[in-house]
């Protein structure tokens, strides 16, 4: 058993890292240790697992027995206790030239244990220009047992001059067959539920996990996926945006409420404050206010960004229907990722044609995009189920 | 009217400023209906002595009447209010007493007391409904000898708020500028009132925007921006309205009036108003319409054009829109 166990359909870059991680070996025990390289940026698409491929290799850097999986140290990785192991990932919508300053002084220092100090950096696509500046020069002049690994959607994502340093793992969309057989195996999830939330999923496994193991993210994809047959006039459209939008933040607020509790009693602890707590900032030490400021901030930052994400994940959801009937018009015998819907999928593409999908599918992307550029939700969402009315 | 001479003494009770002025006022006309040579003496509760109460409603050499006021009577001092409640269980010949008392527990020995001796209350209480201001403003206007439409008495407490002297004093100056010869005011003379008085919100550019009134959406437009309102919320405004037209525009067919109105989640003059504005508007517009105004939100938010500019185009698609015929 090994932590490269975890990676699903990655055999390539599973091959890579293993091989890596016995030249790091060699040269912590004082070999030459060829083929180790300090920087390394992990690229696929959503889902596809680049920061569990990361922290694999995390773990096999730091595991005296290449990853095994099942030591304290590993275990360590895993929770993100390993004294050597600097987790790092962005909360907010973009990651600040001073908290990467930071980030490069707890990097720079010796291995506590011995082996490597190693920096997880997920979603290093969100540093500012200049923290990715600052980050090039700590990469081009690592300390001898510093390890960068830095994770980002596309290789595109990250700056040229970044990229070029860094070793490239890319990461492929995992087989619908492979997710479902890991839910099936490691989730112990029923094999039809398991296939279904595979297919649902794209090969977004973590995506596919908590379909198939929650009951309220299979409702959600559901009221996603009744949208289209909904909408039959101006009204209706109106109607569907609200909802739309409405379920993406009910689901960030969800989501951010648990962590904020979290972060926000940690911090109170940190500062001294009993338990006893009344009032927001009574009973704070000097300063206190101020980080608790300062926590407020980043976790206001985090919840539009996860309100964003979500809604994300719900226009996907409609892309993947409308390939769907696509797929149906050009009679492309392919299995559909929407399967449970095949009789609306079927009677959009009979009254339709292929071009008014192709449109549909643009008007989606159209509307990630002006999310993207900051544009209020609600009129984004109208602006594009007006423009999916038949 | 008649002269019936009011009670002895009055409790103006509550904090709602405008009526109680205007209840004080209306107990010393009516004093002074019955007794033209009153002589007034108007007092704040603050400054009146231990004395002066006794000393002015002692009675006069030549047998003169007096109203006596005393404002924000939760002032008075203890010995003054023990004086007053006295002198309420057994009050002068011709002299009318008025207290004026916010409520609230400062002073509450006066109002209790006072209450017990018999005086006459009247009870103004902060207008909180938007229903009672609305009343508020028909009886304004009607106080005035004109009539207003419900969706113009809407609009006017949408543009002044809720302070009542304000819209008292916009009551006032909107019966006295419309025309005699028009009794009623409809919401076109409030607009007209407010064009270029009040700030112009977004609601005023959206409403000329989508009713096809180009120059007027143009011209609102650009005061609004040169009085500081935030482009953006220009862009929800547009948004808006668009908004309101497709919810209204495709709300089911049967249902009518106040069922309508609660199926939208829209005030009723509100789905009237936006009945009106639907003339001249096809599903296709409304749906290109609000397309334009996704753009124009994204230009705003930093995609680079000037955003005046972004909104004057929006404007312009907005109201090409509405005369699309398919
Ligand atoms: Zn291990």
């Amino acid at each position: 058993m090994s932590v490269f166990d975890d990676l699903v359909g990655q055999e390539r870059a599973a091959a890579v890292l293993v091989q890596a991680a016995s030249a790091a070996a060699e040269a912590v025990a004082g070999g030459r240790g060829a083929g180790m390289t300090h920087a390394w940026l992990f690229t696929g698409p959503p889902g596809s697992g680049r920061s569990t491929a990361a922290r694999a290799f995390a773990a096999a850097l730091l595991c005296p027995d290449r990853g095994c999986g099942h030591c304290e140290l590993c275990h360590q990785v895993a929770i993100g206790s390993h004294p050597d192991l600097e987790s790092v990932r962005p909360q907010g919508l973009s990651y600040s030239v001073k908290q990467t300053r930071e980030l490069i002084l707890r990097a720079a220092g010796a291995p506590t244990l011995g082996r490597w100090r190693v920096v997880l950096f997920e979603d290093a696509d969100r540093t500012t220009e200049a923290a990715a500046n600052a980050l090039l020069k700590a990469i081009e002049e690592p300390p001898p047992r510093t390890v960068w690994l830095l994770c980002s959607p596309a290789p595109d994502d990250m700056v040229t001059t970044i990229r070029s340093r860094c070793r490239l793992i890319t990461l492929v969309t995992p087989s619908a067959a492979a997710v479902a057989n890991v839910l099936a195996t490691r989730d112990s999830v029923p094999p039809a539920l398991a296939e279904f939330a595979a297919r649902a999923a794209q090969g977004d496994i973590e995506r596919a996990r908590r379909l198939a193991l929650d009951e309220e993210t299979r409702r959600r994809r559901e009221a996603v996926l009744s949208i289209p047959v909904s909408l039959s006039g101006v009204g209706e459209c109106i109607s569907a945006a609200e909802r739309l939008v409405k379920t993406a933040e009910e689901e960030a607020a969800a989501a951010t409420a648990e962590l904020n509790e979290t972060e926000t009693t940690e911090l109170r602890k940190a500062y001294g404050e009993g338990s006893s707590g009344k009032g927001l900032n009574k009973g704070l030490v000097r300063g206190g206010a101020g980080a608790l400021k300062e926590l407020e901030d980043r976790q206001k930052s985090r919840a539009t960004r996860i309100k964003r994400d979500t809604l994300d994940v719900a226009l996907l959801e409609l892309v993947a229907f409308y390939r769907d009937v696509l797929a149906v018009q050009l009679g492309a015998g392919v299995v559909l990722a929407n399967e449970d819907r095949r009789a609306d999928i079927d009677d959009l593409a009979r009254t339709t044609t292929a071009e008014r999908s192709l449109r549909r599918i643009d008007a989606i992307m159209r509307c990630r995009e002006r999310l993207a550029a900051n544009v209020n939700p609600q009129i984004a969402v109208e602006a594009m189920t007006l423009a999916l009315r038949p | 009217m008649a002269a019936t001479s009011p009670a002895p003494v009055t409790l103006v009770l509550g904090d709602e400023e405008l009526l109680a002025d205007r209840a004080v006022s209306a107990v010393v006309a009516a004093a002074r209906e019955v007794d033209p040579g009153l002589e007034l003496h108007d007092l704040v509760g603050a400054k009146v002595e231990p004395g002066q109460v006794s000393g002015l409603t002692s009675p006069s050499l030549f047998g003169d009447g007096a109203a006596i006021v005393i404002r924000s009577a939760q002032d008075l001092g203890k010995d003054v209010i023990a004086e007053v409640v006295k002198y309420t269980a057994r009050p002068a010949e011709g002299i009318v007493l008025v207290l004026a008392h916010p409520g609230g527990v400062k002073g509450k020995a006066l109002v209790d007391g006072v209450k017990k001796a018999g005086a006459q209350v009247l009870t103004v209480s902060k207008i909180t409904k938007s229903g009672e201001r609305l009343d508020f403003v028909k009886g304004e206007i009607r106080r005035a000898g004109r009539t207003i439409a419900p969706d113009a008495a809407q609009a006017l407490v949408d543009a002044v708020g809720s302070d009542l002297r304000e819209l008292a004093a916009a009551c006032s100056q909107l019966a006295f500028d419309t025309p005699a010869d028009r009794k009623g005011i409809d919401a076109a003379a409030v607009a007209r009132y407010y064009r270029g008085r009040a700030e112009v919100t977004g609601f005023t550019v959206a409403d000329a925007a989508v009713e096809g009134r180009l120059a007027d959406a143009l011209e609102q437009l650009r005061w609004a921006l040169g009085t500081g309102v935030a482009p953006v919320l220009l862009v929800s405004a547009l948004a808006g309205g668009l908004r309101s037209l497709a919810k209204v525009g495709g709300a089911p067919r049967n249902l009518r009036g106040g069922q309508l109105a609660s199926h939208l989640g829209m005030p009723p003059w509100k789905v009237d108003r936006v009945r009106r504005q639907l003339g001249g508007w096809r599903a296709d517009g409304i749906a290109r319409a609000i397309q334009a105004v996704a753009d124009a939100d994204e230009q705003v938010k930093g995609g680079g054009a000037d955003p005046a500019y972004a909104l004057e185009h929006a404007v312009q698609t907005i109201v090409a829109c509405r005369a699309m015929t398919r």
